[in-house]
């Protein structure tokens, strides 16, 4: 450790600003420089294929802190990429020119968005949503589209959905997979979201994917499908995942992988250099596996934990993951993670769009997924945390308090 | 602008100003007052911008959705009759002057 170097944070998203403000109300005094490689103060993401569309607010609108937090709290903002790192001499070269020393380094520099490959890929009404410039644009063609095709039926592409649709446009989404969130949540949940989904309108292509993209002189037209169906659009938003900003750390010749590998510490192998959210992938004690998981809780909770062992804490890191999504009048949430799961049990009324789909994997709870129950959500957060014991057939049980199970 | 008061940890006053229509949280992170996470960013899934609003403006307030008081439940610090989440609380002109206290903990 070099104590009188400042702490470095590659990267001024939910995690990097989480570290800077954590570790100085921790106490720190040590000198903070965030890099923030976009050109406007940091912003919550989460807004930005919902609200932020709706609105014709600015950036700032959503920024995570103001430009006072950031002076008042002696956290400095430095407009710049880095650009080369040495780890021998500690310290990292800006694109704006000048360099800065180390005395910890941290590797905030979250993911990038998946692109389609494919010809004309990159035509200006192809959008993403991952950084405020895209959440301008897409603003800007929402007011003038009428025929939107959402390609990837994950959390941002299904919120971006139910956003469009609700403004009164025709929205068509394509999944390569067989139902909603597939990847992330039970059935019963993807199914409830794909009625909610139908009754904004949007309609479906499930097992499907795109590919190519139909132009008319140089005009976005439409889409064709794997089975040679073509879709009209005049606007094409593509949700189809991240992949972690790796490459920085690859070039230091740090361990990576399908992230920046850090210990249960989030230690990377040299023991000044940390890493943090997205782009980071965690030996976990939780999940008895190396995980990298993609969420502001968990860019937020591990900012917490590392600015505690930054300032002397102890321990491993061992959250419980969760996550939320919020679809049109539906609000889901998600405490835990569905890793091999064999049985799920609900608990409420299907029927009703409130309920909560219990995950066990060989008896053990290991995910809630709660429809606009946000109660249940925060008891399955502290049985999670707690590995309290509740069998399936209680949480089917309404009548069950869970909290009472808690509290034993 | 419309005045919020923000009575920290410490028992120190902040006296921010916000917009009509701006909720608590937002002239809270603008300002920069401590103790407000925010971590959502005001999508009512965090629970970690509970603030205890004094009693001469709590019936002002209109009451909590089911949503909400569900969500106070998780709150770190003591509920109390006055919690509330402050991303829910949106300013108008009869709110003005609003004085809010901050707990002790967020998570």
């Amino acid at each position: 450790m070099r104590p009188f170097e400042p702490i470095v944070i590659v990267g001024a998203g939910h995690a990097g600003v989480q570290l800077a403000a954590s570790l100085r109300q921790m106490g720190s005094d040590r000198a903070i420089a965030l890099i923030n490689d976009e050109p406007c103060l940091p912003y919550n993401r989460p807004p930005l294929s919902k609200e932020f569309l709706k609105s014709d607010a600015d950036a700032k609108s959503i920024c995570l802190r103001s430009e006072a937090f950031f002076r008042d709290n002696g956290i400095d903002l430095v407009a710049a990429r880095v650009e080369q790192i040495d780890r021998n001499k500690c310290n990292v070269a800006l694109s704006s020119g000048g360099s800065m020393t180390y005395g910890h380094l941290v590797f905030a520099t979250g993911a990038r968005r998946r692109a389609l490959e494919l010809p004309h890929g990159d035509h200006p009404n192809i959008c993403y949503l991952r950084s405020v410039a895209d959440g301008e644009r897409i603003r800007r063609y929402l007011k003038v589209s009428r025929d939107i095709v959402v390609v990837g039926a994950g959390f941002i592409g299904l919120e971006f959905a139910a956003t469009a649709a609700a403004q009164g446009l025709r929205v068509q989404i394509v999944e390569l997979g067989k139902r909603f969130m597939g990847r992330a949540v039970s059935s019963p949940v993807s199914a409830h979201f794909e009625s909610q989904h139908a009754s904004l309108g949007s309609e479906f292509h499930f097992g499907r994917s795109v590919t190519s993209i139909v132009l008319d002189d140089g005009r976005l037209v439409g889409v064709t499908l794997d089975d040679g169906r073509g879709l009209s659009a005049d606007l094409v938003v593509v949700g189809v995942g991240i992949v972690p900003n790796i490459e920085l750390a690859a070039s230091a010749d740090l361990p990576t992988g399908n992230g920046i590998v850090v210990d249960d510490t989030l230690a990377t192998c040299d023991p000044n250099v940390s890493a943090i959210g997205d782009c980071a992938i965690f030996a976990s004690r939780r999940y008895g596996a190396p995980i990298r998981i993609e969420a502001v809780s968990n860019s937020v909770d591990q900012a917490k934990f590392l600015a505690g062992r930054l300032t002397g804490a102890s321990g491993a890191y061992d959250a419980v993951p969760w996550f939320w999504s919020n679809q049109g009048q539906s609000k889901l949430q998600i405490a835990g993670l569905a890793r091999d799961v064999d049985q799920v049990v609900v608990r409420g009324s299907v029927g009703e769009g409130t309920f909560s789909a219990f995950c066990y994997a060989s008896g053990m709870l290991m995910a809630v997924e709660s429809v606009s129950r946000p109660g249940d959500h925060v008891i399955a957060r502290r049985l999670l945390a707690a590995g309290t014991v509740v069998r399936p057939d209680q949480a089917a049980d309404v009548g069950f308090d869970l909290k009472a199970c808690l509290a034993s | 602008m419309l005045r919020i008061r923000f009575i920290g940890i410490d028992g120190e006053t902040a006296e921010v100003d916000a917009a009509e229509g701006a909720s608590v949280m937002m002239a809270a992170r603008d300002a920069g007052i401590r103790g407000i996470e925010a971590e959502c960013g005001g999508a009512l899934s965090c629970g970690t911008c509970h603030v205890y609003v004094a009693q001469a403006y709590q019936a002002m307030l209109p009451q909590a959705s089911v949503e909400e008081q569900d969500m106070l439940e998780l709150v770190a610090a003591e509920r109390e009759a006055g919690s509330r989440l402050s991303c829910q609380i949106s300013m108008t002109a009869d709110l003005d002057g609003l004085t809010v206290r901050i707990p002790d903990s967020q998570t």
